[in-house]
C-alpha cells in the first residue's frame, strides 16, 4: 500500500537528510519509527501524508506519487486516506469535542452519524458537547485517535502522540490506537522516541542516516 | 444534530462551525469590527441621503416656479425687458407665455428675504396653478389687487401673519405694506414665498418694464431644441433659454463639488474600518495559524480555506453594513428634522427636505461595507492559505505570519501610481483622480510601514547601549525591530485615520489662513455699508450715493454694484462685481494672483480698441469657462454682448461658480444702472469711524442702513467658515476614534496572544512591572512611528488637497499652513492613549498564571 523508492531530503542549506530511502509498508500494519533527534522521522511522515516534497525519489500510496499531484488534489487525497495523530493533540478549542470528530467526515462528504459512534469508541460517550477546554490531556488525546480514524483512512500518521501524556495514560491511549486500527484494518506509522510506546507497534524501525532498519531485540 | 448532508451543505456547515467557533470566543473583537464597518457606513450613508434629501427639494423647489414650462427665457443679467412677452407670445411656435417677475424682498428686523413672485394670474393658471393663491371667499379677485399678496404655509407661520394682516416688505431703503390675501395651499413644505399680481409688483417695487424670465409652452410638434438655440438670434438678444433638465444641471452644479467632498470626508471612516477589519483578522489568522495548518492537513484545501477566512471577513462587513445602512437612515432622519438639509455648506439653506429611503444609494454603501471588509480579509486570507502546514503544526515554531509584508515594492509601485494620478485632469468639474492620488498614496504609505518601522527599530536597538539600559529596553526594541509585520497590523488604522487627519487639519488650516488673508486684502476700508436686509432690492440710489458721499468725516466713498450674470444655460450665474479698479494698480483693490496682464502690454491693447473694457475674472472663471490673461471674451453686458479684454486673475474664496470684475464707470456706461449693493468708505484722520457711522444713522434713509467695521465682517464669515466645516472636523473625529479603536482592538489581540511569552518572561524572573513597562513602550514607540510615518504621508496628502482636489473642486487656490500646535495636541493625546491601551492590555495578560500560560498549545 505504502512504499516509499529511493527517497532523498536535504535541509534548506543543502545537507542531506534522507538518503536514498526505501521502504513498503503492508496492509494493517502497525509500525513504530524510533531513531534520534534530527535525523528526519518528523520530515519522513511530513513526505509520507504529502506536505512536504522529497528532492528526489517517489513516495507510492497504493500506486500514486503524492509529490506528483497538485496541491489540490493531494489535498483530496490526503484527506481521504490519510488520519493524524499529533504530539500536541491539536484539537480545535473552539469546537465541540464532535464537531472536532466530525470534520474528517464533513470534509469527506461522509455522514456525520460517524463522529458519535467514533467518541463512543474512544470512552468519550456523552462528552459530545463538551469543549477541549474541559478535558484532560489524555482525553484530547483521544479525541484526536477518534478524529484520525472516524472517516476510515487506511494509514493513520501519529507523531509522537503520547509525547506529552504521563505513562499510564500513554499506555491507555496507545492500546486504544491499536484496538481502534485493528477495528478498522488501518495501517500506521508511529514516530516517538518512547521504547514503551514502540513495543505496542507490529515491528519496530529504527532510522538512521543510512536508513530504516529494524530495530534490534 | 447528525444527519446526512449533501456535500455542498457539508461545507456551508464546516463553515459555520468554524465561524461560530471563532466568534463565539472573541465576541468583542468581533463586535468592534463590526461596529466600524458600521458606523462608516453609516456616516456615509447619512450624509448622501441628507445631501439627496436636501438636493431633490431644492431642485422641485426650483422646478415649482417653473411650474410645466417647455423653456425657460430670461436675460443674462438679473432682469428682461417686458417687451419680449408680447415678441415671443406672437412666436407660431409659442402656444402660451407667462411672465415672471422674482424679487427677493427684505422684511424689518428679519435676517433673511422673502421670495415674492409677480405673476400674470390668468397666464400662470395654465403653467403653474399651485403658485395661484386662495383668496377670502368674499374678496374673489384679490389675485389681482394691487396691495394683495399670498403666502405659502411656510412664510405665514415664519412671519406670524395671517389671512388680512398688514405685511411690511421693504424695496431699498423704502418700506411697502401689504395686504396678506391668503395663502399658497400647494407651496412645497418649508419653501417660503409669496405671490402678488405681476403688474402690482412692478408698480410697488419700482420694476416698471422689468421681468424675471418668461415661461414659455410650445405648440405640439415643435422642436424643442433646435427653437430653443434659434431664439437669441431670432430675438436679436442674448437671451438665456434654458429647458427644465438644465434647470436642474443648474442646481446639480451649484453644490455637487461641496456634496462630493462630503461623502469622499464621510468614506473616511468606512476605509479606516476597513484597517479595523484588517487588523482584526489578520490577528485572527496569526493567532490560529496551527488551526489552520491542521486544517489543511487533514484535508481543507488552500481555496477552501482562503473562502472561509474571506467569508468570515464577508460577514462582518454584511452585519456591519446592515446595522450601518439602519443607523445612517436614523442619523438622516434626525438630523433632517432637527437641523434641515443643511450640512454646513450654505447651498441648502431654507428647504424643509424629508428623507427618502434610496435603494441604489444603500446598494452602494451597503456594497462598500461587505467589499472594504473583504479587502481588509484577503491579505490574512491569501497568508493563511499560503502558509507551511507542517512548520506551523510543530509545536514552539514560530513562522512570521504577513511575511510579504516586508516587501517594498507593492508600496512604491503604488506611491509612484500616487503620484502619476496626481497629473491628471478633473472628470466631469471632479478631482476623482486626486481622491484617487490620495487613497493610492495613503495605501502605498501602508505598505511600506513594516520596512520603515523595522529599519527605525534596528537602528535604534543598534544605537543605544541596549545592554546597559536593562531588560525592559532590550525586549521591546528587539520584538519591534524583529516583528515588523506585527507593527504593520497595529498601525494599518491608526495610520490611515491620522495621515487623513494630518492632511485635513493642514488643508483646512491653508484654507482658513488664505481665507483671513484674503480678507484683509479685500477689507481695506473703514465702514462697510449696506441696505437692511440685503436682497436684490437692497440698492442705494444716486441720490443716496451723494448724500453718503457727502458726509463730513468721509474721506473717500466707493460704491460696488454687483449683479448676476448668466454665461451658461447648464452653469449657476456668474457674479458680476462693478467697483472701482485703478487700472494702473488693480492689486490695490483686488486680491490678485501672479496671472496679471502687464501694465504696458493692458494699455497698449486698450488704446488700440476703444471699445475694450478691461475685466479682471476669478479663478473659477478660467477653470470653468476657460478666460485667459490677455484674452478678448464676449459677454452680454448691456443691451448687446460687448468685448472685454481678460486683465488679470484674481482670487475668490465667495463664489465658486465664478466672479467677473469691472470698473464701475464701465458697466455704467455699457447699462445704464446707476444704482450699487455696497458701499465702503475711508475715514479722514481727525475723524473716527463711529462718528461717521452716527452721521450716516442720521440720514434720511438712516435706519435702513446696515453699517459695520471690517474686523466684524471678517469675525463673522470666519465664523461662518468654521460653521461650513464643523461638519468636516466631526467625521475627522470619527475617524481618528476608529483608528484609536483599531490600536485597543490590536494591542489587546496581541498582548493575549502573547500570554505564553509573558508566561515565559516570568519563569525567567522578570517581574510584571517590567513586562508592563515594556508593553507601555511597545505602544508608545510604536505608535510614535506611526505618528512620524502619519505625518509625512498626511502632509504629502495634504499637498494634494490644497494644489489639486481644491483647485478642481471649487475653483481656488491657497497657499500652505501647517497647524504645529493643533497636531501636537492630538499626537500626544494619541501616543498617551497607545501607551495606556497596551497598559491596560497587558495587565490581563500578565495577571494569568504563568505556568499556565507557557502548557498553553495554543
Amino acid at each position: 500500500m505504502l512504499e516509499l523508492k529511493k527517497i532523498n531530503k536535504r535541509y534548506v542549506d543543502g545537507r542531506p537528510l534522507i538518503v536514498d530511502l526505501n521502504y513498503r509498508l503492508e496492509p494493517g500494519e502497525f509500525v513504530a519509527i524510533m531513531g534520534d533527534s534530527g535525523v528526519g522521522k518528523s520530515t519522513l511522515l511530513n513526505l509520507i501524508a504529502g506536505l512536504d516534497t522529497p528532492d528526489s525519489g517517489q513516495v507510492l500510496m497504493d500506486g500514486v506519487d503524492i509529490a506528483s499531484l497538485g496541491d489540490d488534489a493531494s489535498t483530496r487525497f490526503r484527506r481521504a486516506r490519510f488520519g493524524f495523530v499529533f504530539q500536541a493533540f491539536h484539537v480545535l478549542p473552539h469546537l465541540t469535542l464532535l464537531q472536532n470528530v466530525g470534520l474528517p467526515l464533513l470534509l469527506n462528504g461522509l455522514p456525520l452519524d460517524a463522529a458519535q459512534k467514533m467518541l463512543d469508541a474512544v470512552g468519550l460517550k456523552d462528552r459530545g458537547d463538551d469543549f477541549p477546554s474541559q478535558l484532560s490531556g489524555g482525553e484530547l488525546q483521544r479525541v484526536a485517535i477518534a478524529r484520525a480514524l472516524v472517516h476510515r483512512p487506511s494509514l493513520i500518521l501519529a507523531d509522537e502522540p503520547t509525547g506529552n501524556l504521563d505513562p499510564d495514560t500513554a499506555n491507555d491511549i496507545l492500546m486504544l490506537l491499536r484496538e481502534e486500527l485493528k477495528e478498522n484494518g488501518a495501517s500506521a506509522i508511529m514516530v516517538t522516541h518512547s521504547i514503551a510506546a514502540a513495543t505496542m507497534a507490529d515491528r519496530i524501525l529504527l532510522m538512521t542516516k543510512s536508513g530504516l532498519q529494524p530495530a534490534p531485540q | 444534530m447528525i444527519q446526512s448532508l449533501s456535500r455542498r451543505g457539508i461545507s456551508t456547515q464546516l463553515c459555520g462551525w468554524l465561524l461560530t467557533g471563532e466568534w463565539r470566543s472573541h465576541p468583542v473583537r468581533v463586535v468592534t469590527a463590526i461596529a466600524a464597518i458600521a458606523l462608516g457606513v453609516a456616516l456615509g450613508f447619512a450624509i448622501d441621503l441628507i445631501n439627496q434629501a436636501a438636493f431633490n427639494e431644492f431642485s422641485a423647489a426650483v422646478r415649482s416656479l417653473s411650474g410645466q414650462s417647455d423653456l425657460q427665457v430670461r436675460g443674462p443679467l438679473s432682469t428682461l425687458d417686458e417687451n419680449f412677452y408680447p415678441r415671443l407670445s406672437a412666436l407660431s411656435e409659442v402656444a402660451a407665455a407667462s411672465p415672471v417677475l422674482e424679487i427677493d424682498a427684505a422684511i424689518p428686523h428679519e435676517k433673511e428675504v422673502l421670495k415674492i413672485l409677480g405673476i400674470d394670474v390668468f397666464r400662470a393658471a395654465r403653467f403653474s396653478p399651485d403658485l395661484i393663491g386662495v383668496a377670502a371667499p368674499d374678496r374673489p379677485f384679490d389675485t389681482l389687487a394691487d396691495d394683495a399678496i399670498f403666502l405659502s404655509p411656510a412664510a405665514l407661520e415664519w412671519l406670524h401673519v395671517k389671512q388680512g394682516d398688514a405685511l411690511h416688505v421693504k424695496d431699498g431703503t423704502r418700506e411697502i405694506v401689504l395686504r396678506v390675501a391668503g395663502a399658497l395651499m400647494r407651496a412645497r413644505p418649508g419653501q417660503r414665498l409669496a405671490v402678488m399680481d405681476i403688474g402690482a409688483a412692478q408698480w410697488r417695487f419700482n420694476r416698471s418694464g422689468q421681468l424675471s424670465w418668461i415661461d414659455l409652452k410650445l405648440t405640439d410638434g415643435v422642436d424643442r431644441d433646435r427653437f430653443r438655440q434659434s431664439l437669441p438670434n431670432r430675438m436679436k438678444a442674448p437671451l438665456v433659454v434654458t429647458e427644465s433638465a438644465q434647470l436642474e444641471a443648474r442646481t446639480d452644479n451649484m453644490s455637487r463639488a461641496y456634496r462630493v467632498n462630503l461623502n469622499v470626508l464621510a468614506s473616511v471612516a468606512l476605509f479606516t474600518g476597513a484597517f479595523l477589519v484588517f487588523s482584526t483578522q489578520a490577528l485572527s489568522v496569526i493567532r490560529r495559524r496551527s488551526q489552520f495548518a491542521l486544517m489543511r492537513v487533514i484535508g481543507l484545501t488552500r481555496r477552501q480555506l482562503l473562502r472561509q477566512i474571506l467569508v468570515e471577513g464577508a460577514l462582518l462587513g454584511i452585519v456591519g453594513a446592515t446595522i450601518g445602512l439602519a443607523v445612517g437612515y436614523g442619523i438622516a432622519s434626525a438630523a433632517l428634522q432637527f437641523f434641515g438639509g443643511d450640512l454646513g455648506g450654505g447651498y441648502f439653506s431654507g428647504i424643509r427636505p424629508s428623507v427618502q429611503f434610496n435603494f441604489w444609494s444603500a446598494l452602494i454603501f451597503f456594497s462598500l461595507g461587505a467589499g472594504v471588509a473583504v479587502i481588509g480579509s484577503l491579505v490574512p486570507a491569501w497568508d493563511a492559505a499560503n502558509a507551511p502546514m507542517a512548520a506551523a503544526l510543530k509545536a514552539g515554531a514560530e513562522t512570521p505570519s504577513l511575511a510579504n509584508a516586508g516587501k517594498i515594492w507593492p508600496g512604491l509601485t503604488l506611491l509612484s501610481l500616487g503620484a502619476l494620478l496626481t497629473q491628471a485632469p478633473p472628470w466631469y468639474d471632479l478631482p476623482i483622480f486626486g481622491y484617487a492620488a490620495v487613497a493610492t498614496i495613503l495605501t502605498g504609505g501602508i505598505a511600506l510601514m513594516p520596512r520603515f518601522s523595522s529599519i527605525l527599530f534596528k537602528t535604534l536597538s543598534t544605537w543605544l547601549p541596549l545592554t546597559k539600559a536593562g531588560v525592559v529596553p532590550m525586549l521591546t526594541l528587539n520584538r519591534l525591530a524583529n516583528s515588523p509585520q506585527q507593527a504593520s497590523i497595529a498601525l494599518g488604522g491608526v495610520l490611515s485615520s491620522f495621515s487623513l487627519m494630518v492632511a485635513m487639519a493642514i488643508m483646512v488650516s491653508s484654507f482658513r489662513v488664505s481665507v483671513d488673508d484674503w480678507l484683509q486684502n479685500l477689507l481695506n476700508a473703514d465702514l462697510y455699508v449696506r441696505i437692511v436686509g440685503g436682497g436684490d432690492s437692497a440698492l442705494f440710489s444716486p441720490d443716496q450715493q451723494a448724500a453718503i458721499r457727502s458726509i463730513p468725516g468721509v474721506a473717500r466713498a466707493d460704491f460696488l454694484r454687483s449683479t448676476p450674470l448668466t454665461l451658461s444655460a447648464t452653469r449657476p450665474s456668474v457674479m458680476l462685481i462693478a467697483r472701482t479698479v485703478e487700472l494702473d494698480d488693480p492689486g490695490a483693490t483686488l486680491p490678485l494672483t501672479a496671472d496679471v496682464m502687464d501694465k504696458g502690454a493692458l494699455h497698449v491693447l486698450l488704446d488700440k480698441s476703444v471699445d475694450l473694457k478691461p475685466i479682471w475674472v476669478s479663478e473659477a472663471m478660467v477653470d470653468l469657462y476657460g478666460y485667459k490673461t490677455g484674452m478678448t471674451v464676449s459677454m452680454p453686458v448691456g443691451i448687446q454682448p460687448h468685448s472685454f479684454l481678460v486683465a488679470g486673475v484674481w482670487r475668490d474664496y465667495a463664489r465658486q461658480s465664478g466672479a467677473i470684475q469691472i470698473r464701475l464707470e464701465d458697466y455704467r456706461q455699457l447699462t445704464g444702472d446707476l444704482l450699487v449693493n455696497d458701499v465702503s468708505l475711508k475715514v479722514v484722520k481727525n475723524s473716527t469711524a463711529v462718528q461717521v457711522g452716527t452721521l450716516l444713522h442720521a440720514l434720511p434713509f438712516g435706519e435702513s442702513l446696515t453699517i459695520t467695521e471690517p474686523g466684524e465682517i471678517r469675525a463673522l464669515s470666519l465664523k461662518i467658515f468654521d460653521r461650513s466645516f464643523a461638519v468636516t472636523y466631526l467625521l475627522e473625529l470619527v475617524a481618528i476614534v476608529i483608528g484609536l479603536f483599531g490600536i485597543a482592538a490590536t494591542f489587546s489581540a496581541q498582548t493575549l496572544s502573547r500570554a505564553k511569552e509573558f508566561g515565559m518572561l516570568r519563569h525567567l524572573g522578570v517581574t510584571r512591572l517590567q513586562i508592563l513597562l515594556m508593553l507601555a513602550a511597545e505602544g508608545g514607540l510604536l505608535t510614535a512611528s506611526g505618528v512620524l510615518a502619519g505625518f509625512a504621508i498626511g502632509f504629502c496628502i495634504s499637498l494634494i488637497l490644497v494644489f489639486i482636489v481644491n483647485p478642481q473642486s471649487f475653483h481656488w487656490t491657497m497657499q500652505l499652513h501647517v497647524p504645529w500646535v493643533g497636531l501636537a495636541i492630538v499626537t500626544t493625546v494619541m501616543l498617551i492613549f497607545a501607551a495606556l491601551t497596551a497598559l491596560v492590555s497587558g495587565r490581563l495578560s500578565v495577571s494569568r498564571n504563568a505556568i499556565q500560560a507557557v502548557k498553553e498549545d495554543w
